[in-house]
């Protein structure tokens, strides 16, 4: 019993490490998004603010490069789903012989690495550009066609690793039907084909955007004059970063959970649809008195759906109300506040070691050649006696400055006349 | 009722490679009829309904439709429908869009195929469930869509890859009747392939035996279960007794066969034969079950067969006696239970007696392994 409990608690510890670790950065840069420093930190709080949104916003370079990705990403998700589609229809149809070979051949470019696909999709077309005759400019040469071309070598064969798994399950049987009742091949593949590879092709579809989306080792030698979100990030952090990127990552967390939440509320509500068809009888079915389930009853993620959206309206309602300087001006105060207190306690201090050596040379002979009072780091060697030792024994003058750098770290240098 | 569109195979021949899966078919299928091929798995006969329907080129020889060459004409173009084995319903779409798929190739409005899908289903019994989808309908009910879906594209030969196979056997023999109805009332041309000799039987006005990739007889049901031509078609359509041996005698249509094990018996040449056996060969006798009656203790004689009875079983119709055989299987009789009383014989010697019209002598050939 008590050792069923200590298992529990430790499955429990153990997820609770488990998501901390896979969520736990997340968390952290979302919070960073609303606090008011212009360094990207969780901790100390200062203000709650929106202006990084705005800055965000603002910003042409960001705004453009995610033009351009979702441009990529498009041309990409076309390109890469109509590839991959037809090299899953490939496998299936391939002298058995061959399929391992051609399958290897296909899953390739998963395996060689991006930066590689990159240099050679460039390499490659600029030779293909000068075999042509054409100029620099010329749209083999385009950023937007070499990045769309070079991360779909890779990308169409994720694609069709998810819809091969589709396929498998396809029955030639249902192509040769549609046949046989007299269908061309064309109204075969897309009257019967198409419509069960639907949900593959949905999903490889969001694979092949995201994969397009956060690639930047293929693109960052393809993009010419197209940087895309990721180019612009990774020339962004040279230069030091501003929480504006963490709002950038905040708003695609949350369009991230909203998908997934949608999807997974779409697929419930599905699942009770086709219960409750199940269950119905042939009567209420023709009649049209069958009660569809209501969207939220007994579905949780279109519950958790509403809730997140519930609380963006709210969180957007609250951030164009909502004005952080009086905040960011009492932070800056309290700030000076702080600096001020903290030079006056150093000042202090100084003032009492100074006090200290003060009383300790009174006691002891003058001429001392010992730096065992210096509280300088550097062992005496700077120290103003050791220098002056030997000529001028007697030297009281000196011993003002207890540290080795010549005064020039003594409060009173810092803060002028304001002892 | 129209008289239907003919089917001939012409020296037909499918191979794979180096495997040959139809050899020289000759077949004429008359319109209008309902023509069974049967034979155990592996045969060939899928392999011929793909070549009708046009999945298959074949290797040699000519597939007819009503006089018209086929080759080159793909299984879109042909005045066929096949039913698959497994149905190959569309899962996607609702009963009604399955059964009239083939009006919407041509673009036919949805109104006009809702109406026709309603007179289909009428038809099968299906009223009121066409916005099902085939996975929520039973196996029977499946089966029956997919004959609506083939008949809505209005063929002049349905083809029939085994589709009872999946179903449960009460449902099956529902099935048969329902088949026969079905092809009665629209007159067309049904090719049914089965390993089922009872449906094939039952349902069929011809049928042709086939065997690796061979036909060995074609004819109506009564003529291949009394008159086989070779041994396989004996051994395959419905149970038989098999006796070996060596033919000693013809005498018209009837030979003298003297098997291993039972002593001389008379038997009558079947009618593919007849002229083709003579004294010496290789012969093999057979004798259905039902054809035994009890014989006097003690008779003999070239229509006797006296064996021990190795178990008795009772089956309601019938009483069941298993004695050793001849044929290295058990010999199996059947007498039909008519009221009388019936004694134990097991362990003991029994003696049997059958009409010689009811024996059949054929040539020396494979045996149907089932």
């Amino acid at each position: 019993m008590k050792n069923l409990s200590l298992m529990r608690l430790s499955i429990w510890a153990y997820l609770a490490i488990f998501f901390a670790y896979l969520l736990g950065p997340l968390v952290i840069m979302s919070v960073t998004a609303f606090n008011s420093p212009e360094f990207p930190r969780a901790t100390p709080w200062e203000c709650l603010t929106f202006e990084w949104f705005s800055a965000l916003f603002h910003d042409e370079r960001i705004l453009n490069g995610i033009k351009n990705s979702v441009l990529v990403g498009f041309g990409t998700v076309i390109l890469s789903v109509a590839m991959g589609l037809a090299g899953a229809l490939m496998l299936t149809q391939i002298w058995p012989k061959l399929r391992a070979t051609y399958y290897t051949i296909i899953i390739a470019p998963i395996l060689v690495p991006g930066v590689v696909i990159g240099i050679s999709t460039l390499v490659f077309w600029d030779r293909i550009n000068r075999m042509l005759g054409l100029g620099a400019d010329s749209f083999l040469s385009n950023g937007l066609f070499l990045t769309v071309i070079g991360q779909s070598t890779f990308i169409a064969s994720y694609c069709m690793l998810v819809l091969v798994a589709r396929l498998q399950r396809y029955d030639a049987a249902l192509t040769e039907a549609a046949l046989d009742l007299g269908a061309t091949h064309a109204q075969a593949f897309r009257k019967v084909l198409l419509p069960f590879m639907k949900p593959a092709i949905a999903s490889a579809a969001v694979l092949a955007f995201l994969a397009s989306f956060e690639n930047y080792n293929t693109t960052t030698f393809t993009f010419g004059e197209y940087p895309t979100l990721t180019i612009e990030l990774a020339q962004k952090v040279r230069y030091g970063i501003t929480p504006a990127i963490s709002a950038l990552a905040f708003i695609i967390v949350l369009l991230t959970v909203f998908a997934a939440l949608f999807n997974e509320a779409n697929i419930r509500r599905k699942e009770l649809v086709f219960e409750a068809r199940k269950g119905a009888t042939v009567e209420e079915l023709s009649s049209g008195r069958f009660k569809m389930p209501g969207f939220l009853s007994s579905n949780w993620a279109a519950v958790a759906l509403v809730v997140v959206a519930c609380a963006t309206v709210v969180v957007v309602g609250t951030a164009t109300v909502y004005s952080p300087q009086q905040c960011i001006a009492n932070v800056q105060e309290q700030k000076r506040l702080e600096t001020e207190i903290r030079i006056q306690e150093l000042q202090r201090q100084r003032e009492l070691r100074r006090q200290q050596q003060e009383a300790e040379q009174g006691s002891t002979a003058p001429a001392q050649s010992q730096p065992a009072d210096n509280n300088s780091g550097f062992g005496g060697v700077f120290a103003p006696n050791t220098l002056s030792g030997e000529e001028e024994s007697g030297a009281a003058e000196p011993a003002e400055e207890s540290s080795g750098f010549g005064g020039a770290f003594a409060p009173s240098t810092l803060s002028g006349d304001g002892n | 009722m129209s008289a239907g569109v003919g089917v001939d195979l012409e020296n037909l021949w499918i191979r794979f490679g180096d495997f040959v899966a139809v050899r020289d078919a000759k077949v004429h299928i008359n319109g209008g009829d309902f023509f069974s091929f049967l034979g155990p798995s592996g045969c060939g006969k899928t392999t011929i309904l793909r070549a009708v329907s046009g999945f298959l080129e074949p290797s040699e020889g000519q597939v007819l439709i009503g006089g018209k060459d086929m080759k080159g004409i793909g299984p879109n173009k042909r005045p066929t429908a096949l039913i698959f084995q497994n149905l190959a319903l569309f899962p996607l779409m609702k009963v009604w869009e399955n059964i009239t798929f083939s009006m919407e190739i041509k673009g036919a409005s949805a109104r006009e195929r809702r109406k026709r899908a309603d007179e289909l289903l009428d038809m099968i019994a299906l009223p009121d469930q066409g916005d099902k989808l085939p996975s929520e309908l039973s196996g029977g009910q499946r089966q029956r869509v997919a004959i609506a879906r083939a008949l809505c594209a209005e063929p002049d030969v349905l083809l029939l890859d085994e589709p009872l196979s999946a179903l449960d056997l009460k449902l099956r023999q529902h099935m048969r009747t329902e088949l026969r109805e079905i092809q009665k009332r629209v007159g067309i041309t049904f090719i049914y392939i089965t390993h089922d000799q009872g449906e094939a039987l039952t349902m069929s006005d011809n049928i042709a035996v086939m065997r690796a990739g061979v036909i060995d007889q074609i004819g109506d049901g009564k003529t291949i279960y009394n008159d086989p031509s070779t041994a396989f078609a004996a051994s395959f359509v419905g149970e038989n007794n098999v006796f070996r041996g060596t033919v000693k005698q013809v005498q018209g249509d009837t030979a003298l066969i003297a098997t291993n094990r039972s002593g001389d018996l008379l038997a009558r040449v079947s009618s593919a034969n007849q002229g083709k056996m003579k004294a010496g060969d290789d012969a093999m006798m057979f004798i259905r079950p039902e054809a035994f009656a009890l014989a006097p203790v003690g008779s003999e004689g070239d229509h006797f067969v006296t064996a021990t009875v190795t178990n008795e079983e009772f089956e309601g119709n019938a009483f069941n006696i298993f004695m050793e055989g001849d044929g290295g299987k058990e010999m199996k009789v059947s007498l039909p239970n008519l009221g009388q009383s019936f004694d134990s014989h097991k362990g003991q010697s029994m003696t049997l007696q059958y009409d010689v019209q009811n024996a059949v002598a054929l040539p020396a050939g494979d045996l149907a392994t089932e």
